[in-house]
């Protein structure tokens, strides 16, 4: 039998407040006790389509969506219809019985029928009501608590009129109350609120990264709107003025990350996003931070490719892109966060880190990370240090921007501090003026390459390993995958999971010393090709033979992994 | 002007004997040294072209980036620190053809830099092709059979997306040059400043005797503050009758920095990055 958390799901048209509906649900849920991973799907249009919302729900942290669903809220006929085939026997699906007709679910699915748009029409004098009810009956369904439901409301509510709030009210007792007075039997022990309740937030990867960035003092963002990234202008923007920093629209991505360079340059810790269309765009000036040495962030989003490809859905496919962007040799830095924690730390770290090595660091996330919510303890960065590495702003004597050092590093001044700055993306001498001399170039390059193996030295950890530490079956895997792998997991007692943060520079000799006495090993990704597969046999030379890959837009499903772990062994 | 070799860097310059660009350099030092730009309050940025090597010749801190791109990389540094004086030396292949789209938008947000337009009408440094200021019909490595585009009016351009500052200089005027730079570093906005010059190498049409003996100057007639008088202006192109001097100036319009309540009372990095403890904004995800 499947060790498998509860699944809540919600769908409607676009426009029914289906988002906002998933993450009430989730916070009924963390603040009851649960945590949560909340997973949406939506089409690239605003109004009309399909949303849906799917919320995992579980006593242990969990951070992947199943394939099957255990309560279907459907706000309108299209969401039973597309949905039906998920919902098993003992699960359940909540539809308006004046106006759903159900399609044909499996014997022993709870069909629990409410007159959804006549309660809202009598209580609130409005269908836009629905989302609200429905939260209301599922809290019922769910043994939940109707108070922490309301609670939730009133906060959501905040700064709008009191009359809105109490009818939202209302409309959710309503709910409750139809739910316990028609399915009392029905109703199962998913939510009680638990005796101790820790604090968690609901967080998605784009929050956490912006989260992150002005924790770890953020004062420049220019970053053009992009799914899956737009989430992370979309927090910044409205606290530069609390936080003290600019956020800049830009009027495309070259100028975004040019602009980002430039502020860099004076002095402001800096940062751009763009999925990896707009990154397409930025990639002149990737190298341009490089050899003027300007530190900067760059968060790189995955949709599906190419070109415009599959804007709302997932994918893993810029893997080798983010790593050979641009012409010719630098130091390319890159990280790949595998959840929004992780997400929230390797921003605060990037920003260190570009400041140190005085380059761009990459940060790849899959849309999975982006748009999907986390349940998790408050952050907490008692720990990191801010660090802006070899950096002055006093006035320096004999001052050479560029001067040659063992780490590649060279101390770092800026536009007002009285030392002349020449940054120049002509190749340079130590001055920073124009040079094209044989062995200043040699100089120069393998002063910015030293980069690389420094960093590798001083901060690259070695890739965590989860499970056992013998195993019959090695899973390696990045990014979104981790959370589903990790469901698997719990399925196993033999089989363990490599998951590698760390892309560029790579963790060669920790990843060879695991996968040479792995006696199995999966590689699981979300691209066609097997990308981090062909890193790691660039790297360590094993070629690993079982694959796993999904590249139709969704995120792998623990369901999925633990048939291949099972087909393997 | 005695100082002028204040400014002086190692590097020996590069630019064809006779070409535009020193008068261009030769004013820029001359206001610089006027002004008393240096290396605490200025910062110059160039795009890539001939004009872009004036980093090399310049004892100001300075950013040479992309093609193109000169303008977005000043923005950033304004931003960052609005107590800079920020030059763009730009070319107008720079300018107008790759970064044209630059152009138009911190002209409309009215940002504050100073553009300095090198308009040779010609691609030098790639050693000759059609720009987007070669006139129609204009021979050249590109265009053999003659130029099919009808060059660009960048001042109308700049005029019509917003920019509160623009003017016209030839580069052989080393004085009224100077007087403009300081001027357009002074406005505070988006400040255009073309400036006609020769390429002697590639461009045989625009020399410094054409444009010596067709530019005359905007007289006090021109009212500077009418923005219909400028567009009229700047219509004029040809035989005796290319206008230079201030065709308009606004001075009451904020500047894009000037709107930004972040650096209302100090520049952005007059406080260093600071570790932010966030816990009240994380309550709100609670």
């Amino acid at each position: 039998m499947l060790k498998k958390p509860f699944t809540f799901k919600i769908g409607g048209e676009a426009g029914y407040g289906i988002m906002s509906s998933g993450l009430s649900f989730s916070k009924l849920a963390t603040r009851s006790g649960y945590h949560i991973f909340n997973y949406s799907e939506y089409p690239s249009i605003i109004r009309g389509g399909h949303n849906m919302v799917q919320v995992t729900v579980s006593d242990k942290p969990v951070a992947a969506s199943y394939q099957t669903t255990d309560l279907l809220v459907a706000l309108n006929q299209e969401t039973a219809h597309l949905h039906a085939a998920e919902l098993l026997p003992g699960s359940g699906i909540v539809y308006d019985s004046d106006k759903c007709v159900l399609p044909k679910l499996a014997r022993g699915v709870n069909k629990f029928g409410v007159p959804m748009d006549q309660i809202c029409k009598e209580i609130a004098n409005s269908y836009l009501f629905r989302n609200t009810l429905a939260l209301g009956i599922t809290t019922g369904l769910l043994g939940g608590d109707i108070k922490v439901l309301k609670n939730i409301i009133s906060q959501d509510f905040a700064g709008k009129s009191p009359e809105l709030v109490e009818k939202n009210h209302k409309v959710a007792q309503a709910g409750y109350d139809y739910a316990l007075e028609n399915y009392l039997e029905k109703v199962q022990d998913i939510l009680p609120v638990k005796n101790k309740v820790n604090k968690q937030i609901v967080i998605s990867g784009n929050e956490a990264i912006a989260l992150g960035a002005i924790s770890a003092g953020l004062q420049f963002a220019s970053i053009y709107p992009m799914t899956p990234i737009s989430n992370i202008l979309h927090v910044l923007a409205p606290l530069q003025e609390k936080y003290n920093f600019i956020y800049k629209q830009p009027e495309d991505e070259i100028s975004a990350i040019t602009m980002a360079i430039g502020a860099s340059f004076a002095g402001a810790r800096a940062m751009t996003a763009s999925a990896g269309g707009g990154f397409c765009l930025m990639t002149e000036g990737y190298g341009l931070a490089a050899i003027t040495e300007t530190p900067l962030v760059i968060i790189e989003g995955m949709r599906g490719g190419p070109a415009t490809g599959l804007p709302t859905w997932t994918e893993q496919g810029d893997l080798r892109f983010v790593l050979h962007a641009h012409q010719g040799e630098f130091p390319r830095i890159v990280l790949a966060a595998g959840d929004a924690e992780e997400a929230y730390h390797l921003t605060m770290q990037a920003f260190n880190l570009a400041d140190k090595y005085q380059t761009p660091i990459i940060i790849v996330v899959d849309k999975q990370i982006c748009e999907s919510g986390f349940s998790n303890a408050p952050f907490n960065i008692e720990n990191y240090k801010l660090s802006r590495g070899k950096f002055t702003t006093k006035k320096q004597s004999n001052y050479k921007r560029y001067e040659l050092s063992k780490d590649g590093i060279s101390l770092r001044s800026v536009p007002g501090s009285g030392n002349q700055i020449v940054a120049n993306s002509d190749e340079h001498n130590e001055l920073g003026y124009s040079n094209d001399e044989a062995k200043n170039r040699i100089d120069q390059m393998n002063k910015r390459m030293q980069k690389l193996a420094t960093c590798a030295k001083e901060d690259m950890p070695a890739p965590k390993l989860f499970g056992p530490k013998n195993a019959d079956l090695t899973i390696v895997s990045w990014g979104s995958n981790k959370g589903a792998i990790l469901e698997a997991l719990n399925n196993f007692n033999n089989v363990n999971f490599l998951h590698l943060a760390w892309i560029s520079p790579f963790p060669t000799e920790a990843v060879k010393k695991v996968l040479s006495k792995a006696k199995r090993v999966l590689n699981i990704e979300c691209n066609s090709t097997a990308q981090m597969a062909g890193l790691i046999k660039e790297k360590t030379g094993i070629e690993i033979k079982n694959n796993l890959l999904k590249y139709n837009g969704r995120p792998f499903f623990p369901e999925e992994i633990i048939a291949k772990i099972k087909k393997i062994l | 002007m005695s100082n002028i070799l204040n400014l002086k860097t190692p590097n020996a310059c590069n630019w064809c004997p006779g070409c535009g660009n020193f008068g261009i350099w030769t004013a820029f030092k001359a206001a610089a040294e006027k002004e008393n730009w240096n290396n605490t309050n200025t910062a110059i940025v160039a795009g890539i072209g001939c004009h872009g090597h004036i980093n090399n010749f310049i004892e100001l801190t300075s950013f040479e980036g992309l093609h193109g791109r000169a303008i977005p990389i000043a923005s950033g540094i304004k931003m960052a620190n609005n107590a800079l004086n920020v030059v763009v030396f730009t070319g107008d292949g720079d300018c107008l053809a790759e970064g044209g789209n630059h152009f138009i938008h911190a002209a409309r947000r009215n940002q504050d830099l100073t553009v300095i337009l090198h308009d040779n009408a010609v691609y030098g440094l790639t050693t000759g092709q059609t720009s987007p200021r070669s006139p129609h019909g204009y021979k050249s490595k590109s265009t053999p059979m003659g130029n099919l585009d009808e060059p660009i009016n960048p001042l109308s351009a700049a005029l019509a997306a917003g920019a509160t500052f623009v003017a016209r200089a030839y580069s052989g005027d080393i004085p009224r040059l100077t007087e403009l730079m300081i001027k357009a570093s002074k406005h505070k906005g988006f400040a255009v400043l073309q400036i006609l010059q020769p390429c002697v190498s590639f461009n045989k049409i625009y020399t410094h005797i054409f444009f010596q003996e067709n530019t005359y100057h905007l007289d006090k007639k021109h009212d500077t503050t009418n923005k219909e008088m400028a567009f009229a202006k700047l219509q004029e192109w040809g035989e005796k009758h290319i206008p230079v001097g201030i065709f308009y100036e606004n001075t009451t319009q904020p500047s894009y920095e000037e709107q930004l309540p972040q650096i209302k009372t100090a520049p952005l990095v007059s406080v260093g990055a600071q570790k932010r403890n966030i816990n009240e904004l994380l309550e709100s995800y609670a």
